[in-house]
């Protein structure tokens, strides 16, 4: 347990070091929190409470969705292009070596990242938003701890997701359209784009089912004061069953690559 | 002139070498092929999910909308495709291989712009050409032969202001190195605002892309003629005619700030 600690640690730390790719970042989710936040209000404006949201509520998920985007990394950014690097190069043996799991290593790596990116990166963006528009956010800190909640079982659904397409290169060799994929079903199917409720009929029922939903429109909905009491309890339950159920199939997974690993060079 | 042409050439030459690299893997190849039209598709996905609650978006119908987003998805994906790999420079003033292609007998802009040149983005370039084709279909447009130059226009003047964006956002990574993501406000960032009508915007906000960046040449000002509809800003009807002219300036701008930055680099030694 150190150990894995000592990983989430270092990795928050390295990510910290780059302050001013950070700044960069910030900047950049911000503009796009802008453009973003007056289409919203383009569409509210049109249609008040589409969704289930008034319009105070639809920037503020808006601008939600700019803090999360890096920490649940949604659009990619996380460990997964290094661990298919080497998985490609052949360092990975070096790493099975190692007397730790492998799932584990590369999770607590990923935790330290997405904790580093949410204060980092996710903070300073919602500020921004909550002083130039007027955001439906709570004063009393309970739904802060319930999202914060949310939002960890949200990353480590987006990591469980990414590990999995990553070990692909096991088989495929270059993990690059595979892990593309997992990028897009990250974008549609989390919410990013627009609010699940948003989507017509079927196509809403199933974006509200899949994993990715975990990573933004949940912990956005528990924020948002949507999600209270067993709903609540509901919302932890899905986010756990999908996390657990994922890292179970990465463990799987895991075990049939390192089966047929041949490690090439040297 | 002379460097123009070696400058074409050696762009070919380092292009071709990356695309027969990619086709080494043709499965990921075809996978982030697909991927990349699918990515840049969802931004017109999301259009049309509004659409399915509303008719008109800040008085704007779904074809006119569609004509905005195609004109700026098919410029900012020619501009994608041929320069986007602009924006890894700052990794190569960090780790020093900038040196690598400053002693190479080749203008290093074309080195830089051709470096990992990536087929798949042609899928940006593909839905963008789809959706302008659907918005011209469905349009109701009384069409004179100037409005038809005009629609022609727009991606490829628009592709060459996105270029230069690109062009500049790689001379202002000579000093800010790590800070590349920042260039994305306004490539990125200028597609997505470029794919709505201006009414959508602040004032604020449509004149900072009119007068600083000048985005607004992109699209907004030719297809807002093409439409009929009304000018932000109480500006002049003539700017529709004026992108090709902006697209030059642009261009020179950009090529006086990328041989600023490239006198001031200074190698971090090895």
């Amino acid at each position: 347990m150190r150990l894995y600690a000592a990983v989430a640690a270092g990795s928050f730390r390295r990510y910290a070091t780059y302050r001013v790719a950070t700044a960069a970042g910030v900047f950049t989710n911000t503009v796009f929190g802008f453009i973003l936040a007056h289409t919203y209000m383009a569409l509210w404006d049109e249609r008040p409470r589409l969704g289930g949201y008034d319009l105070s509520q639809a920037v503020t998920y808006v601008w939600l969705c700019q803090a999360l985007l890096m920490t649940c990394a949604m659009m990619g950014g996380g460990f997964e292009d290094e661990l298919v690097e080497r998985i490609r190069t052949g360092d990975i043996a070096i790493d099975l070596h190692r007397p730790a799991d492998l799932q584990l290593w590369w999770l607590a790596g990923d935790l330290g990242r997405a904790a580093f990116h949410l204060l980092g990166r996710g903070a300073v963006p919602l500020l921004l938003g909550a002083l130039a528009f007027d955001l439906a956010l709570p004063a009393s800190p309970l739904p802060w701890l319930a999202f914060l909640v949310s939002v960890a079982l949200g990353i480590t659904v987006g990591f469980a997701l990414r590990y999995l397409a990553a070990l692909s290169a096991f088989w495929l060799m270059d993990g690059a359209g595979v892990l593309h994929f997992t990028w897009l079903a990250g974008m549609f199917f989390s919410g990013m784009l627009l609010p699940l409720t948003l989507f017509p009929g079927a196509l809403g029922e199933l974006a509200r089912m899949l994993p990715w939903s975990s990573l933004l429109q949940i912990p956005v909905d528990v924020l948002l004061g949507k999600r209270t009491g067993w709903a609540l309890v509901h919302a932890y339950a899905f986010q756990l069953g999908w996390a657990a159920t994922l890292l179970g199939a990465g463990r799987l997974l895991q075990s049939a690559a390192t089966r047929r690993v041949v490690v090439q060079g040297g | 002139m002379r460097t123009l042409r070696t400058g074409l050439r050696v762009y070919g030459l380092i292009a071709t070498m990356w695309m027969r690299s990619t086709m080494t893997y043709r499965a990921s190849f075809a996978m982030t092929a697909l991927a990349n039209l699918a990515a840049t598709s969802f931004d017109f996905a999301v259009i049309l999910l509004m659409f399915t609650h509303v008719d008109t978006l800040a008085g704007y119908r779904l074809p006119e909308i569609a004509l905005l987003y195609g004109a700026a998805a098919t410029a900012f994906g020619l501009a994608d495709l041929t320069m986007g790999s602009m924006d890894r420079l700052g990794r190569r003033v960090r780790d020093g291989t900038l040196d690598t292609l400053l002693v190479r007998p080749a203008p290093v802009l074309a080195q830089v712009a051709a470096d990992r040149f990536a087929l798949r983005r042609l899928g940006r370039i593909t839905q963008g050409l789809l959706v302008l084709g659907y918005a011209l279909v469905t349009l109701d447009i009384a069409w004179t032969p100037l409005k038809a130059a005009m629609v022609a226009m727009m991606p490829l003047s628009g592709a060459v202001i996105f270029a230069a964006l690109f062009v500049a956002g790689a001379a202002f990574q000579f000093i800010a190195q790590d800070a590349a993501e920042v260039q994305n406000s306004f490539t990125y960032g200028g597609n997505t605002l470029l794919q709505y009508p201006p009414t959508v915007f602040a004032k604020d906000l449509v004149r900072g892309v009119t007068f600083v960046v000048p985005l607004a040449f992109v699209n907004w000002l030719p297809a807002l003629h093409v439409l009929g509809q009304p000018y932000p800003l109480d500006l002049p009807r003539w700017l529709a005619f004026t992108p090709p002219l902006v697209a030059a300036l642009c261009c020179a701008l950009a090529g006086a700030a990328w041989r600023a930055g490239l006198r001031t680099y200074r190698s971090t030694g090895s």
